[in-house]
């Protein structure tokens, strides 16, 4: 579904990502592991589109397109979608009318037909329960006097009403507690997993500690490092990784 | 009639900002019409103010206010250019103005609210927002000045003016000027410019708006305070959307 080869990337004049290549097959829960300052959330970003992330050299293609030709409001459309590790607040601007022309922008862009305001109050109370977020949440403004937690649920809500094909998930489990955890990784499962029958999933999962892969198991994990990935293998390279730590794992891997 | 003999100037404080060479091509006669409106104690009137081209040009509003009544102006100022709506207000004892105005404009165009309140009693409250849009080299002003007499105690008045540049080479004046001469009162002010947030619009971005959606909802968000205090849903709409109509046009 993604195939990143030799990816380099800048922020600035900061070379970060030095050769990245890495290929998530449908289906596939890919995990991405790897110390502060490894080049994580810039994979994200680069994916992401995000201006100020530079691509220097190498090629990422998804779902049979070129994705660094695509605006980034272009690759949501594709079917990606990015899970911020800082989700951004917008005052002024609620939840059910920015998700809502959100999700209908993306549906004109794939010749669909848009969604009445019925039907997406009805679709948003659905994917609300799933993540345990009360629906009067999702009429405030978007993240505005969110706790880290809320942010982090409200980003997997949304998720569940835009319903990618493929979802970068930058950290999502960072700022949560051990229920919230636990709630994040049932809505993972619920909406990427690949159904019977569904249409092609996949997720890139970034994440410091092993605990929400107990829940989401992956079926893959990578160990990024110095702007690259140094190791790949099944999930009990995570559980490795926890107990052994990054070091031993990049010196067997002779970074 | 001194009124008419002399045009203002630049130089004038009150026309600080104005257009040079619309002021110099001012018609005396028009300069000199202002509109007198009365409020009976006890009353409450409200007057949605759109300056579009049609509307272009210079308009002076003069409110007395009675005691207890309330006086409600909103306005949007997107036509001419150069456009001027200003207000002058005197309130009596326990009465209320509320201003909410918004300016959008792009090329070399100049468009300002300028007001004058002035608490001449006790227990008189006012509240201003302005919110002003500008591209281009347009450029959008707000110059609210608020006099205070001697014996209103008990004043409560506020301004709050925010600019939003939306392309390098446009600009925003406020000027508050406060004249206190009671001692037991409360004027509030604030003024801030900037430009759209560029994360937020990347978030937008990363869920599928294209820059110019998620523009446009961060404008409606912005210019929405102006009319926050308006409790017609219908004026409110209607305002709202002479003004994101106006953006859309030019960008």
């Amino acid at each position: 579904m993604l195939r990143i080869d030799n990816l380099h990337a800048t922020v600035g004049d900061t070379q970060i990502l030095n050769g990245l290549t890495l290929e998530v097959a449908a289906g596939e829960i890919h995990a991405i592991m790897g110390p502060n300052g490894a080049g994580k959330s810039t994979l994200a970003y680069v994916l992401g589109g995000r201006p100020g992330y530079e691509v220097t050299g190498g090629t990422i293609e998804f779902m049979g397109q070129d994705l660094l030709e695509l605006e980034p409001h272009e690759r949501a459309a594709a079917g990606m979608f990015l899970g911020f590790q800082y989700p951004v607040e917008i005052p002024g601007v609620s939840n059910v009318q920015f998700l809502r022309e959100a999700l209908n922008a993306q549906r004109g862009a794939r010749d669909e037909e848009p969604l009445s305001g019925g039907e997406f109050l009805k679709l948003a109370k659905e994917k609300a329960a799933l993540l345990r977020l009360d629906m009067e949440m999702l009429k405030r403004n978007v993240n505005v006097g969110f706790s880290g937690g809320e942010k982090k649920r409200a980003e997997m809500v949304q998720m569940g009403i835009l319903d990618p094909r493929f979802a970068v998930l930058d950290e999502t489990d960072s700022g949560l507690d051990i229920d919230a955890l636990h709630v994040v990784g049932e809505g993972i499962n619920s909406i990427m997993r690949q159904k019977e029958g569904g249409p092609d999933k996949g997720v890139l999962l970034i994440t410091h500690y092993q605990r929400l892969l107990e829940t989401v198991k992956p079926d893959r994990v990578s160990v990024l490092a110095q702007g690259r990935i140094v190791a790949t293998g099944g999930p009990e390279l995570a559980v490795q990784l926890e107990e052994e730590g990054y070091e031993a794992i990049m010196a067997g891997a002779a970074v | 009639m001194s009124e008419a003999a002399t045009l203002p100037t630049r130089k004038d404080e009150a026309w600080r900002y104005a257009r040079a060479d619309a002021l110099a091509a001012l018609d005396p006669a028009r300069l000199a019409r202002w509109q007198d409106i009365t409020l009976e104690p006890g009353e409450t009137r409200r007057k949605c103010l759109v300056l579009d081209d049609e509307h272009a040009g210079i308009h002076r509003v003069r409110l007395t206010v009675g005691e207890g009544a309330r006086a409600e102006i909103f306005s949007a100022v997107t036509g001419g250019d150069y456009t001027r709506l200003e207000v002058e207000v005197t309130l009596a004892r326990g009465a209320h103005f509320e201003f909410g105005g918004v300016t959008l404009g792009g090329r070399d165009t100049v468009r300002e609210f300028v007001t004058t309140t002035v608490h001449a009693e006790p227990e008189a409250t006012s509240n201003q927002v302005v919110r002003a849009v500008h591209w281009g080299q347009g450029t959008g002003n707000f110059l609210g000045r608020i006099d205070v007499a001697r014996d209103a105690q008990k004043t409560n008045a506020a301004q709050d003016f925010k600019g939003l540049l939306l392309e390098k080479g446009a600009s925003v004046n406020a000027v508050p000027q406060l004249e206190i001469f009671a001692d037991d009162v409360k004027c509030a002010h604030g003024a801030t410019v900037g430009q759209l947030d560029e994360a937020a619009r990347y978030y937008m971005a990363s869920r599928g708006l294209s820059p110019e959606q998620s523009r446009r909802l961060l404008v409606r968000a912005f210019i929405g305070d102006a009319f926050v205090a308006l409790d017609d849903a219908d004026e409110r709409e209607r305002l709202m959307n002479i003004a994101i109509a106006k953006l859309d046009r030019h960008l």
